[in-house]
C-alpha cells in the first residue's frame, strides 16, 4: 500500500491533528466553519440547549442563513427566522444572514470568503459539499450534528475513500459545470460514489471558472458522495484573494495517493446534459431529449444561481421572449449578485424578455415559494434535484439543466438547445 | 431490545423529499412531521402503520437533504426500525443521532414481503420473518455509531462531553 495521501485524507488529518488518516478510519476533527439554514437551525438550536451548550465555540465560526423562505413566505417561516435571529444576538453571532443582506447559503459563503482553502466545514444542509471547489473540506449533516459541532466546534467523521474523476479536453459550447456533473452522475449513478469523496482534476477542470467548479462540488451529495474536491489552483486564489480575512492553506495530492477508482471522461462526449424526472442519474445529451413542452423554467438555486449562470442564461434571452404560457422565473443567488446583475443589464435584459426576477431565494427549488409547479406541469430548472414533488405536486416534474438550456427552453416553449432558437 | 411489527415495503432510493415533504418541515415537533411520514409516495402509510413496524426498502434510503425531520417523522410515526440494502450517509449518521434504530441488510431487504410480520433483535444482530419463517443476521454496529446508540444519541453523549470540559 502507497503511503500518499489524497488532498482529502490531508484535509481531515490536518483537521484532526495527525500526521496520516486512512480511508475508513474513524477521526475527530476541529471545525472551521459550522453552518444551519432556517430549514435545520432551530431543530440544531433546540438540540444545542438539551446538550446543555451555553455560548457556542467560535461566534465567528456558527453562521446562521435563512435562505429557504426568504422573504418570509407565512407566519410560521416569519417565527423559525425570528427564532434564529434571536439566537444569533443572545450568542452574539459575527454572521447571521437573512433577506436583504444575505442570499442562498452555499453561495454566500465562499463569496462572503467566509470559506476558504484548507478548511474543514459542516452544515446542516446536503449541499454543504459546494465548497469542495476551494480546496476545503465540507460535508452536510442534520440538525444534531451541527447543534453538537456549534457547541463543542468539532465533529466526527469517517475518513471517505476518494473517488476520481479526470475530465479532458475542450466542452461543447453551451456545456459547463452543469453538464460535467450531470453526465458523471449519469454514468456512475445516485448512490455511485456513497460515502466516498469524488475529486475532479483533468484539462477540462483547470481551464473551468470557479461558477462551474462550484456547480460540480455542490451535486456530488447527488451521487451519494460525501465530499467533492477540486485541488486549488490559480483560479481559486483569484477568486480568495480579496475575500479571505485569515489564513488559508492550498493542499495538493500526492502523487502515489491510493484511489478507490478513478474515471476518465472526455469532455467532447458531455452534451449539454438534461436529467429526467424523478432521479439526477436520468441524465441525456440534448441531442436526445425529445418534445417535452415545459410550463416553467428556473434559473437559480445554489447549483446555478451565481452571476455567470446569469450571464449565460441573458445571452441567451437577449432580444428573444419567453413563449406564451412558460413562466421563466430568474433568481439571483445572493443580494450582491442581484445588485451587479442589475448594473450589467441582465436584470433589464430578464425583464425585457418576460422572465419575472425574483429576490434570492431557494423558493421553487425545494417547492417552497415563488414558482411552486401544479399537478401535471412541468418545468426546466437550473436546481439540483428532481425528486418526486421536489418542486411543488407530487404529479409535477423537474427536468434538470445548465443555465443556457433553460433559458432556451423558456424561450422555445420546450426543452431545446439554443443552437435551434438561432436556426429558427 | 426486540422489536416486532409489519413491514411496509419500499423501493430503492427513498428520498428525504418522499419521506417528508418541504412543505412540512416549518415545524420542529416530531408528531407533526409524523403526520406527513411519506405522504406523496405512499397517502395510507401514516393510517397502516402501528407502533412497532419496521418499514422495508432497496438501497439508498433516505437519500436527498440532510433534513433530520426525516428520521425523526419515521420514529414519531411510530416505525421501530428501518431494514434496508443500503442508506445514504446523512440520513444514517441523522438516524443513530436521534435514536431511530437502522440496519443494513440486503438480503432481508429483499425477501422480506410488505405485511410481513417482523421481529428484530437489535442487541444480538437478528432479523426474523415470522411469516416466511427466515432469518438473517446482522453484524454488530462499531466506531462512533455504537457509542452514540449505548448512550443513546448524540443530545446524551454532547451533554457528557461538555460536562467532562466544564
Ligand atoms: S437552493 Fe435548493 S438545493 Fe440549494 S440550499 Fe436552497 S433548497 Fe437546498
Amino acid at each position: 500500500m502507497s503511503t500518499g495521501m489524497t488532498i482529502t485524507e490531508k484535509l481531515l488529518a490536518n483537521a484532526a491533528g495527525k500526521d496520516t488518516v486512512r480511508p475508513g478510519e474513524f477521526v475527530t476533527c476541529k471545525l472551521d466553519v459550522v453552518m444551519a439554514n432556517d430549514i435545520t437551525a432551530p431543530i440544531a438550536i433546540e438540540q444545542f440547549y438539551k446538550m446543555g451548550g451555553e455560548r457556542v465555540f467560535d461566534a465567528d465560526k456558527v453562521v446562521l442563513v435563512a435562505d429557504h423562505s426568504t422573504p418570509n413566505k407565512d407566519i410560521r417561516a416569519a417565527e423559525i427566522v425570528k427564532g434564529m435571529r434571536e439566537f444569533a444576538r443572545e450568542q452574539e453571532l459575527t454572521h447571521f444572514l437573512e433577506a436583504g443582506c444575505g442570499g442562498i447559503e452555499h453561495i454566500i459563503l465562499p463569496d462572503m470568503g467566509l470559506v476558504l482553502p484548507g478548511d474543514v466545514v459542516i452544515g446542516a444542509d446536503s449541499h454543504t459539499c459546494t465548497y469542495g471547489a476551494l480546496g476545503a473540506f465540507s460535508t452536510g449533516v442534520g440538525s444534531s450534528d451541527a447543534g453538537a459541532a456549534m457547541a463543542t466546534g468539532e465533529t466526527w467523521l469517517r475518513v471517505p475513500a476518494t473517488l476520481k474523476f479526470v475530465i479532458e479536453g475542450e466542452l461543447n459550447r453551451w456545456a459547463g459545470g452543469k453538464d460535467i456533473i450531470l453526465y458523471t452522475i449519469g454514468q456512475i449513478g445516485v448512490d455511485g460514489a456513497l460515502y466516498g469523496a469524488m475529486e475532479f482534476a483533468g484539462s477540462t477542470i483547470e481551464a473551468l471558472p470557479m461558477a462551474g467548479r462550484f456547480t460540480i462540488c455542490n451535486m456530488v451529495i447527488e451521487a451519494g458522495g460525501k465530499s467533492g474536491i477540486i485541488a486549488p489552483d490559480e483560479e481559486v486564489l483569484e477568486f480568495v484573494r480579496d475575500r479571505a480575512q485569515r489564513d488559508f492553506t492550498c493542499l495538493a495530492g500526492d502523487a502515489d495517493a491510493d484511489y478507490e477508482a478513478v474515471y476518465e471522461w472526455s469532455a467532447a462526449d458531455i452534451e449539454p446534459q438534461v436529467s429526467f424526472p424523478h432521479l439526477p442519474e436520468n441524465a441525456r445529451g440534448i441531442s436526445e431529449v425529445g418534445e417535452i413542452r415545459i410550463d416553467q423554467a428556473v434559473v437559480g438555486a445554489c447549483t446555478n444561481g451565481r452571476l455567470e449562470d446569469l450571464r449565460a442564461a441573458a445571452d441567451v434571452l437577449e432580444g428573444r421572449k419567453v413563449a406564451d404560457g412558460v413562466r421563466c422565473i430568474i433568481i439571483p443567488g445572493s443580494q450582491q449578485i442581484h445588485l451587479e446583475a442589475t448594473r450589467e443589464g441582465l436584470v433589464e435584459t430578464f425583464l425585457e424578455a418576460g422572465c419575472l426576477v425574483s429576490t434570492p431565494t431557494c423558493g421553487p427549488c425545494l417547492g417552497g415559494h415563488m414558482g411552486v409547479l401544479a399537478a401535471g406541469e412541468k418545468a426546466v430548472a437550473t436546481t439540483n434535484r428532481n425528486f418526486i414533488g421536489r418542486m411543488g405536486h407530487p404529479e409535477s416534474e423537474v427536468y434538470l439543466a445548465g443555465p443556457p438550456i433553460a433559458a432556451a427552453s423558456a424561450v422555445a416553449g420546450r426543452i431545446c438547445s439554443p443552437d435551434e432558437l438561432c436556426a429558427g | 431490545m426486540i422489536a416486532r411489527g409489519r413491514a411496509h415495503k419500499y423501493g430503492d432510493h427513498v428520498d428525504t423529499d418522499a419521506i417528508i415533504p418541504a412543505r412540512h418541515l416549518d415545524t420542529t415537533d416530531p408528531a407533526e412531521m409524523a403526520t406527513h411520514c411519506m405522504e406523496d409516495v405512499d397517502a395510507d402509510f401514516v393510517s397502516r402503520a402501528q407502533a412497532g413496524d419496521m418499514i422495508v426498502a432497496g438501497k439508498n434510503f433516505g437519500c436527498g437533504s440532510s433534513r433530520e425531520h426525516a428520521p425523526i417523522a419515521i420514529k414519531a410515526a411510530g416505525i421501530s426500525c428501518v431494514i434496508a440494502a443500503g442508506f445514504a450517509r446523512i440520513f444514517y449518521r441523522n438516524s443513530f443521532n436521534i435514536g431511530l434504530p437502522i440496519i443494513e441488510q440486503a438480503d432481508a431487504a429483499a425477501a422480506i414481503n410488505d405485511g410481513d410480520e417482523v421481529e428484530v433483535d437489535l442487541e444480538n444482530g437478528l432479523i426474523r420473518d415470522l411469516t416466511s419463517g427466515e432469518e438473517w443476521a446482522f453484524a454488530a454496529l462499531t466506531g462512533p455509531v455504537a457509542e452514540l446508540i449505548e448512550v443513546g444519541g448524540l443530545v446524551e453523549l454532547t451533554r457528557r462531553k461538555l460536562g467532562a470540559e466544564s
